[in-house]
């Protein structure tokens, strides 16, 4: 299928991250091809080779080249892409650190896909979480057109000099990667205007030669540390803004950080990341007809972790559930782990609940959510609601007499 | 920002240690590692016991050990000449061992 530069295109998840990117003019990309994300790898190769694209495609033997090639092109002030998933994330670890730490802004999409064993090629997000700490941004889109949009606005976060940090854009395998839906193409002078071309602090140049990317004694290792981390605090009020220029030029506001749904006068509320969000705000409609005082809160980024809205947005609920498509094993769901942490930092005090489900690809259905709500407001009420529960178990797990 | 040519020795066969000096405010920091090359090697040559002697008479120029010395301590100091960077050299005599002439012999190194 050809992706043409119509004002509005059918096309799935994949194929709204090429149209992006192809926005985004990369000079190079450089990635490896992996179940559910393959697509966007093969529509980019394609406008490469049709000439719509002005990009070198590189043709890597691993993710771990991919990233480290992008990492290469970023370094000369060039603007790089990659994709990958799950497993494929995982041999790209040890490059993250590198990237972050080089601070170079390289963008890249990881379809969220489950984590062997079980194998699986099924979506849940084992695999972005498991790397939160790598010194990424992370963002979590919910249908194709914020896909598309997220990927012009990774790269104008990334490259700007306040942040200089790698960006993530998540999007949920198959669920999102494959599913079909209507998308607005934004015009190419329009995103020349929005997204010029970047410049860098620490390039590699003949005319200024330096050392980059070395390793430093402790003398100094930690001040790297902390720059690093104030670049990620800083992008928050990038993140912000660019939104709101974002919507002002093209008419798509995403709420920056989070977005909130029905959270005004809300007893209980449901915090989601990427596309569940949607099924959520359903059942949110269908229970608020009902009358119960439910609402939602979309978290757009886990890093920067946005606490001060979070915080701000779950006001004074009586009690919060976390849905974690992922489980630290001996833990709880890596989401609500952020959550709880950042609402500790206020005097908030609502019932915290965390459900486990959809991993490995497991449907969530608006029933579950239901339930999740449900289980909420026993909680409320007084009932013992265990912090961590596995939803949608489809066997017994009680004790056998 | 330091050009090339101001990171050579005045003769130009060596780089010059760049001094990273002591940053007092986070913002005199890089944006991630990065600094005018030539600054990161530390003189290291405390680690060695033997150290190596090149008989320039008996060399033929094949630059062989130039080329192997694993740490590229070994400079061009002209036609058919070689010389060792003995601040940074340390003393595994690889050079010693492949030089086809034996032109390269190891000595104990004193030093205190
Ligand atoms: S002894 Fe080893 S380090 Fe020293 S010059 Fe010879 S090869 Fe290089
Ligand atoms: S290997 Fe021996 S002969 Fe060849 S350049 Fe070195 S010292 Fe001279």
């Amino acid at each position: 299928m050809k992706l043409d530069n119509s004002k509005k295109l059918f096309v799935s998840g994949d194929e709204a991250i090429a149209l992006g990117v192809r926005l985004a003019r990369p000079h190079v990309i450089s990635a490896y091809p992996i179940t559910p994300q393959t697509i966007v790898v093969e529509r980019l190769s394609e406008m490469v080779e049709d000439k719509s694209l002005d990009a070198d495609f590189m043709h890597v033997e691993s993710e771990h080249s991919a990233l480290s090639a992008a990492m290469g092109v970023s370094a000369v002030g060039a603007r790089a892409f990659t994709a990958t998933s799950s497993q494929g994330l995982l041999y790209m670890a040890e490059v993250l650190s590198y990237c972050s730490g080089g601070r170079y802004p390289v963008v890249m999409m990881n379809a969220n896909r489950a984590l062997a064993l079980p194998w699986s090629i099924f979506g849940d997000q084992s695999d972005s979480l498991l790397l939160l700490g790598s010194g990424w941004i992370q963002c979590y889109v919910e249908d194709a057109q914020e896909a598309l949009d997220m990927i012009i606005q990774a790269y104008k976060i990334a490259e700007h000099p306040q942040v200089l940090t790698p960006f993530m854009v998540n999007l949920d395998g198959f669920i999102l990667t494959h599913t079909y839906e209507l998308v607005d193409i934004p015009d190419q002078s329009e995103v020349d205007e929005f997204l010029p071309p970047f410049s860098t602090p620490n390039q590699m140049s003949l005319e200024n030669p330096m050392n980059l990317g070395f390793s430093s004694t402790p003398a100094d290792n930690l001040e790297f540390k902390y720059q690093q981390h104030q670049a990620m605090l800083n992008s928050l009020s990038v993140i912000e803004d660019i939104d709101a220029e974002f919507g002002d030029k093209f008419g798509r506001y995403y709420g920056g950080v989070l977005e909130t749904y029905q959270t005004d006068d809300a007893e209980h509320i449901m915090i989601t990341v990427g596309t569940i969000t949607g099924t959520t705000r359903v059942v949110v409609d269908k229970l608020r007809d009902a009358g119960k005082k439910v609402g939602l809160i979309k978290l757009r980024y886990l890093r920067p972790m946005p606490e001060q809205a979070l915080i701000e947005a779950v006001g004074d609920a009586m009690s919060i559930g976390v849905i974690d498509k992922d489980i630290s094993f001996g833990h709880e769901g890596t989401i609500f782990t952020n959550v709880n942490s950042a609402l500790s930092k206020s005097n908030q005090t609502p019932k915290k609940h965390n459900f486990i489900c959809g991993m490995g690809g497991r449907n969530i259905s608006k029933n579950d959510i239901i339930e999740m709500f449900q289980l909420l407001e026993d909680s409320v009420k007084g009932k013992d609601i265990p912090a961590v529960n596995f939803i949608n178990l489809n066997t017994s797990i009680q004790e056998k007499e | 920002m330091k050009k090339t040519k101001d990171m050579l020795s005045p003769d130009g066969t060596r780089p010059v240690k760049q001094e990273f000096p002591k940053r007092n405010h986070i913002s005199e920091y890089p944006t991630g590692p990065g600094f005018t090359a030539g600054h990161l090697a530390e003189i290291n040559a405390g680690w060695r016991v033997f150290k190596p002697i090149i008989d320039i008479e008996k060399c033929i120029g094949c630059y062989k050990c130039y080329m192997v010395c694993p740490d590229g301590v070994i400079f061009k100091t002209g036609e058919k000449a070689v010389a060792v960077d003995y601040d940074y050299c340390k003393g595994c005599g690889v050079c010693a061992h492949e030089c086809p002439v034996k032109a390269i012999t190891m000595i104990k190194d004193e030093r205190d």
